[in-house]
């Protein structure tokens, strides 16, 4: 290669209750990105190409998913970096913090069935324009595990269709029009409950949600290739 | 001054434990419909008249205490200021 590679730097951000974090520095390392954790006393970010919002049950989750979190010092400066276009992935309860943050459209609620779901769940990617879906097919579906208890989402009336960016096959959670991800309307912020970061080696079970990651590791390094 | 807070799901939004808790009462005899699960939120807040506490909890509600895209609330204000 004539060009050295640089590693992109993206963050995952830690809060009280955050449990996918560790998950997520690892996966992001080993799909070949300088992985930085980000306390979620942090103020100002450090210099970063994107950032992970982690699942897990930040500040309890008391009050609504994400409710919470959504004050805490690191989400006003990740909403900060996103309203520059800085690329956000929010993962599950990530997800749920981008949309009570406002970063997202829509809410996530308690499941229908009233039951936690852990099991893996075929995804239909819908786009695959995003900087979280180039390397994958619109229409592919990709088996990513799912593990939550309020993952039904329910979009604004007025959502861009072309929001959606995954759909469930076979929705767990009651989720309005199977949606299990969604854009800003930029593109720049993604939101999922499934769980790419638990499905990156084929020792997982799956690695389809490698594609997710690489995708943001792509999309990050030339980020910072063009900052250079 | 005391208020309570009452957060509902809003008319429309599916409330999957509204309707367990109606099975529930049904199975124990009740002749029971349209049953929904809100949150009740108690606290006090100090404010010179009603008016302004009033405000104060729209506020919150507004910020934090409910979600306007799935939730509506209603304030009650108790006792003297």
């Amino acid at each position: 290669m004539a060009m050295s590679r640089p590693q992109p730097r993206i963050g995952v951000v830690t809060y009280p209750g955050s449990q996918d974090d560790r998950d997520a520095l690892w996966a992001l390392g080993a799909l070949d990105a300088e992985a930085v954790p980000v306390w979620h006393e942090e103020r100002e970010l450090p210099s970063l190409d994107a950032v992970v919002l982690p699942g897990g049950f930040s500040y309890g989750d008391y009050l609504r998913c994400g409710a919470i979190a959504r004050f805490s010092p690191a989400t006003a400066a990740v909403c900060a970096f996103a309203d520059q276009g800085g690329l956000v992935l929010g993962i599950c309860n990530g997800f749920q913090v981008l949309c009570e943050a406002g970063l997202l459209p829509g809410a996530l609620l308690r499941n229908e069935s009233l039951r936690f779901v852990c099991r893996d769940v075929p995804v239909r990617v819908e786009r695959s324009d995003t900087p979280f879906t180039t390397r994958c097919d619109a229409g592919q579906t990709l088996v990513i595990p799912v593990k939550h208890g309020d993952g039904r989402y329910v979009p604004p009336t007025d959502l861009d269709p072309a929001q959606i960016v995954f759909r469930y096959r076979d929705n767990p959670n009651g989720s309005v029009d199977d949606i299990a991800g969604v854009c800003n309307e930029t593109g720049n912020v993604l939101g999922l409950m499934p769980h790419p970061e638990h499905a990156v080696d084929p020792l997982l079970g799956s690695a389809d949600g490698a594609l997710i990651l690489v995708s943001l590791v792509e999309a990050a390094r030339d980020r910072a290739l063009a900052s250079v | 001054m005391k208020a309570t807070v009452l957060v509902r799901p809003k008319t429309g939004i599916l409330d999957p434990q509204g309707e367990a808790v109606e099975r529930a009462l049904e199975h124990l005899g009740f002749a029971v419909s349209g049953a929904r699960v809100g949150k009740v939120v108690d606290l006090e807040v100090s404010a010179d008249d009603e008016a302004g506490a009033r405000a104060q909890v729209e506020r919150m509600c507004e910020q934090l205490l409910a979600n306007p895209l799935i939730e509506s609330y209603e304030i009650e204000l108790h006792g003297d200021v």
